[in-house]
């Protein structure tokens, strides 16, 4: 029998999995991927809340997070070519400036 | 143990390895790949809890269109200078992940949960009833993730066009 709880803690350790991921790696590419990684883990609870409660509201709440990640990844991804231009780097702990 | 069981045991140790090998191999390539298989899995796990729409729209918005432009990006960038260790971070990474997820882990151990008591009809989890739900309750919301969306195409074009 799986319950509500299984699937929590799954969403729990990929969530952990993917913070791992955002501060430990030196690459901004595998740190979006990341931050993507933990976007997926929170839509899992969502939509394991929305199964074990009997509700719709979560599946649509999954769907706007979908949408934000879309907009996110694209933002994410040219702003680190537009860094990547200049600094010829994807090193996150080189970018300390605000203005360059 | 039923097979239901057996399933969610097997897809959760996969999609365990493939989110640990997004995080810790070292080729960027090798990566985004391992998040794509994650995906898939996730998708798999939004089947058993019947949501066949969210499962498909994971596997082409995120698996398909997601993924194909980090890779595109990937290949577009091509670093070729080996991503440096971060040995000093690696005690704070591991005690916040432990710390998250133990705190988690002991929050939802106690004993309650909700078992499979609510017994799903069958068009729960319809493309019919998300879009119902989707077009009365959450119009204004939805209105504003298109307004979200194209903000985000105007500014990846502004954000990554060539300067003059």
């Amino acid at each position: 029998m799986v319950t509500l709880n299984h699937y929590l803690i799954l969403g729990a350790v990929i969530f952990a999995i993917g913070v791992i991921g955002v501060v430990t790696r030196r690459n901004l590419i595998v740190v979006l991927m990341s931050i993507e990684l933990m976007l997926n883990a929170v839509n899992l609870t969502f939509i394991a809340f929305s199964r074990f409660l009997g509700s719709m509201q979560g599946q649509v709440v999954v769907f706007f997070v979908m949408a934000v990640a879309a907009a996110e990844a694209v933002i994410g991804l040219a702003i680190i070519i537009s860094v990547f231009r200049h600094r010829r780097s994807l090193d996150p702990q080189e970018m300390q400036l605000l203005k360059w | 143990m039923d097979a239901s069981v057996i399933l969610f045991y097997a897809v959760s140790a996969l999609l365990v390895l493939t989110s640990l090998m997004v995080v810790f191999l070292r080729n960027v390539v090798h990566c985004a790949l391992a998040l794509v298989a994650a995906l898939f899995l996730i998708a798999i796990l939004f089947l058993m809890l019947q949501a066949p729409m969210l499962g498909a729209l994971q596997v082409l918005v995120y698996a398909g269109a997601i993924m194909v432009l980090f890779l595109f990006v990937i290949m577009f960038l091509n670093p070729t200078n080996p991503e440096p260790r971060r040995t000093l971070w690696w005690g704070f990474g591991l005690l916040a992940a432990l710390l998250l997820a133990g705190s988690l882990a002991a929050l939802l151990s106690n004993g309650e949960t909700l078992a499979d008591s609510v017994p799903a009809n069958e068009a729960f989890g319809s493309p019919e009833m998300l879009g119902k739900s989707l077009f009365t309750d959450f119009v204004l919301p939805f209105e504003i993730a298109s307004v979200l969306l194209l903000v985000a195409i105007v500014g990846a074009v502004v954000l990554a066009k060539r300067e003059p």
